[in-house]
């Protein structure tokens, strides 16, 4: 095969990163020298931890996305990537279950959360942020992701450890469905 | 004592009368998944995860209360209860607010467990992320109604092993929440003789001993079922 030739078939590969806590990116790079083995079957086309572009590119083959939908910046990046994405994975328990950034939801509402934390909490010129176009509104709850769009595969956990993301990965690559079942795959926490 | 047979699972077995199918399950070797259920109290058949079918009887029945009877043909793990049961998990964890993730019970968890044996990679149900109290007004023990499934474990640990009552149910439906005393916070409840019976009984991480942190809650349980043994069949050593 040649050097082309290989590049073509190579997996497009992407990791997002919304409300979390990058704990399970962090999981990821665990997977130490077999994210080499990675390396040779995939080109990491979008990702915080794995390339520099700052755009979601189309036709992108498996996407790991971290974190619950919590802003109007992490709405509009994960209806991207359900629209450019074959297969989408809900990595780890925000985005299964929005977990801890969901435990503000209540409290009922973006507005108590900010005042909360803004006003009530603030020592120094206590004050709202607003920075329309700059910085991204809180929604009014934080969602998992598969209220929000469809989702291929549940990778629960926090963070799933390497052993599990490395057993939902590998399957992908030789065309296979990993199994997601029993305590080493989909037990949350 | 006149005995029944019965076949669960393709297995021919033989029980007491007035036994459960739930015991009589048990006893042939034969699982079936429970969570409200607790040795050495009464049985209120609450979560529906021991739901079996009977062949000729048009709806599911809880095991745990279900006698045996001559000649049922039980089944306890067809695909359509498997999928019920899985529903039932899932609809724990949308209706309250579980977080495994800093729960004193992750890795030591009755719910937990059971989403894994029912293969719940995720709730199909949206969150209702509902408003809950916590009360930590006791000096020992602490209840966190986020992680409360209702199954009333200890209303009846309490009630019937301790003979104390501190614990009921109040409200209905989708409001109703465990309650201590007269709706009084738990430190205030002097029928409380703080045993920590509740403590051991919880399948979650809902009632806790205060200074245990993520995954370090443990459970005496074995200590209900001999205090039951000892009061019933006299069996005084542990």
């Amino acid at each position: 095969m040649t050097k082309d030739k290989e590049q073509m078939t190579k997996i497009k590969f992407a990791t997002v990163w919304l409300a979390g806590c990058s704990g399970c990116h962090m999981s990821f790079l665990d997977m130490d020298e077999w994210l080499l083995e990675l390396a040779n079957y995939v080109d990491v086309v979008y990702s915080p931890i794995g390339c520099d572009l700052k755009e979601y590119p189309a036709g992108v083959d498996v996407c790991l996305v971290e974190g619950g939908v919590a802003n109007q910046d992490n709405l509009e990046l994960i209806h991207e990537v359900r629209a450019k994405t074959k297969t989408l994975i809900s990595f780890g328990d925000c985005a299964v279950t929005a977990n801890v950034p969901g435990m503000r939801n209540m409290l009922g509402g973006s507005e108590p959360v900010l005042k909360r934390g803004y006003l009530e909490l603030g020592d120094v010129t206590p004050q709202l942020p607003n920075e329309p176009g700059i910085v991204p509104e809180l929604l009014e709850q934080v969602l998992p992701i598969h209220e929000l769009v469809s989702v291929d595969i549940f990778l629960p956990g926090c963070p799933p450890d390497a052993a599990r993301i490395r057993a939902t990965i590998e399957p992908l690559l030789k065309g296979e469905q990993p199994k997601m079942e029993g305590r080493a795959m989909i037990k949350f926490g | 004592m006149s005995v029944k047979t019965l076949t669960i699972n393709n297995t021919p077995v033989a029980a007491e009368e007035g036994k459960t199918i739930l015991e009589a399950a048990k006893e042939a070797g034969i699982h079936i998944p429970t969570l409200c259920f607790l040795e050495g109290v009464s049985t209120v058949a609450a979560c529906r995860m021991c739901l079996v079918e009977i062949e000729g009887i048009n709806k599911l029945l809880p095991a745990c209360v279900t006698q045996v009877t001559e000649a049922i043909v039980v089944h306890t793990n067809t695909p359509k209860l498997q999928e019920y049961r899985r529903m039932v998990i899932e609809l724990l964890f949308a209706e309250g607010n579980h977080v495994c993730s800093i729960c004193v019970a992750n890795g030591n968890c009755e719910l937990q467990n059971l989403a894994i044996e029912v293969g719940m990679d995720h709730t199909r149900f949206p969150y209702r992320f509902p408003k809950r109290s916590v009360d930590v007004s006791h000096p020992q023990f602490g209840i966190d109604r986020n992680r409360c499934i209702l199954c009333t474990r200890c209303v009846r640990v309490c009630g019937e092993i301790e003979g104390a009552h501190v614990w009921d149910v109040a409200q209905r439906g989708a409001d109703a929440y465990i309650v201590s005393g007269l709706s009084q916070p738990w430190s205030e409840v002097e029928a409380c003789t703080s045993c920590g019976k509740c403590v051991d009984a919880c399948p979650t991480g809902a009632i806790f001993r205060k200074g245990t942190t993520t995954a370090e809650k443990q459970r005496d349980r074995a200590k209900l079922q001999f205090l039951v043994d000892a009061r019933e069949k006299h069996e005084w050593t542990r």
